[in-house]
């Protein structure tokens, strides 16, 4: 593996530092299908630029024991874009986006358990995608909010409709959304952030 | 707001190291690491976790561990430590595992879902998005 010398690794700008005072961070994932706007969202209300983990992900060949040294494994590169959100001296929150297929989930180590909740981001034009990976969220019991990112080409439907379309339980909010617009992403994590609060406050010990 | 993170479970065994990658050299060394002051830290690394270096370096290390120690002269996550260092996150925590044995570098855990969260947590992080 390349390793880059330490004269030529790129570091956080100075002013990207976090302050010293930070005890912890908080996460929140957005996730959806392929091009719906996933790095968009995450660069729109990230306070530095978005950067980019990778994973590789090996695939093993059928034939176990007959691999060594032949060309049965195959490794694919997986990359997340991620971003940040200062929220006090104390506090820094994170936002993943990342693909809807589990099998990626996978790759980094507490991606989705750790969460405060997710996003899922859907395309009017492939709610297909989002069905999957709803069920699988709600599996982990993630909560999660969907947010219909609104492009231009895209067919327009009233959120009823969405929500009857993608059977979503009354409960679960779903928004409509800019992702390009720094204000509309924020709102689309306001409306997690609520949806989160009225659930601890459901389950909170009277 | 409690800064406390919970307990963290033990850390999962490593996964087999693919062909061409290191495998993680002394598995068991992931099990006799023990926290630091707040107990929390164990060698269950999350993207989040957020790293800081040391102040004084021992002059033996590894170029790999000069480059993680430089970036993380202030509190750094560790995905942004694999994005800077461009490496796969697991072998981020492969490094990390070894700076923390070696008290290299102090891990902060993160602050995660709880089946009851934290509605003052959650107060925070929407008054910090307000602030956009």
């Amino acid at each position: 593996m390349d390793f880059k010398s330490s004269d030529t690794v790129p570091g956080p700008r100075v002013e990207d530092h976090l302050p010293h005072t930070t005890q912890a961070a908080v996460k929140i994932v957005i996730v959806g299908g392929f091009g719906v706007g996933k790095t968009t969202m995450v660069g729109s209300v990230s306070e530095i630029k978005p950067l980019t983990t990778e994973e590789t992900m090996t695939q093993a060949g059928v034939g176990v024991d007959d691999n060594y040294g032949s060309d049965s494994k195959t490794a694919t590169t997986v990359a997340m874009d991620f971003g940040r959100i200062g929220i006090t001296e104390q506090l820094v929150l994170y936002l993943f986006g990342t693909p809807g297929q589990e099998r990626f989930w996978f790759l980094w180590n507490g991606l989705f358990e750790g969460a405060l909740g997710a996003v899922v981001l859907i395309d009017t034009r492939r709610l297909e995608v989002s069905f999957d990976v709803m069920g699988r969220l709600e599996e982990r019991g993630v909560p999660f909010v969907v947010a219909v990112n609104s492009f231009p080409d895209a067919p327009r439907y009233p959120v009823p409709e969405l929500r009857a379309a993608l059977d979503l339980a009354e409960w679960v909010p779903i928004i409509e959304c800019d992702v390009r617009r720094r204000a509309s992403s924020r709102d689309v994590l306001m409306t997690l952030m609520h949806f989160l609060h009225t659930l601890a406050t459901r389950r909170a010990p009277v | 707001m409690p800064q406390e993170p919970p307990p963290e479970p033990a850390p999962a065994a490593p996964a087999e190291g693919a062909e061409g990658e290191p495998a993680v050299p002394n598995p068991e060394r992931l099990y006799s690491l023990t926290g630091t002051a707040a107990g929390s830290e164990r060698a269950s690394i999350d993207l989040v976790t957020l790293i800081v270096a040391a102040e004084d370096p021992p002059p033996t290390l590894t170029p790999e561990q000069v480059s993680l120690l430089r970036l993380c002269t202030a509190p750094l996550s560790v995905a942004e430590i694999s994005a800077y260092l461009s490496l796969p996150f697991s072998v981020v925590t492969i490094l990390l595992t070894e700076l923390m044995a070696a008290d290299l570098v102090q891990a902060r855990a993160p602050i995660v879902r709880q089946i009851v969260p934290d509605r003052s947590l959650l107060e925070a992080v929407m008054h910090g998005l307000q602030k956009l």
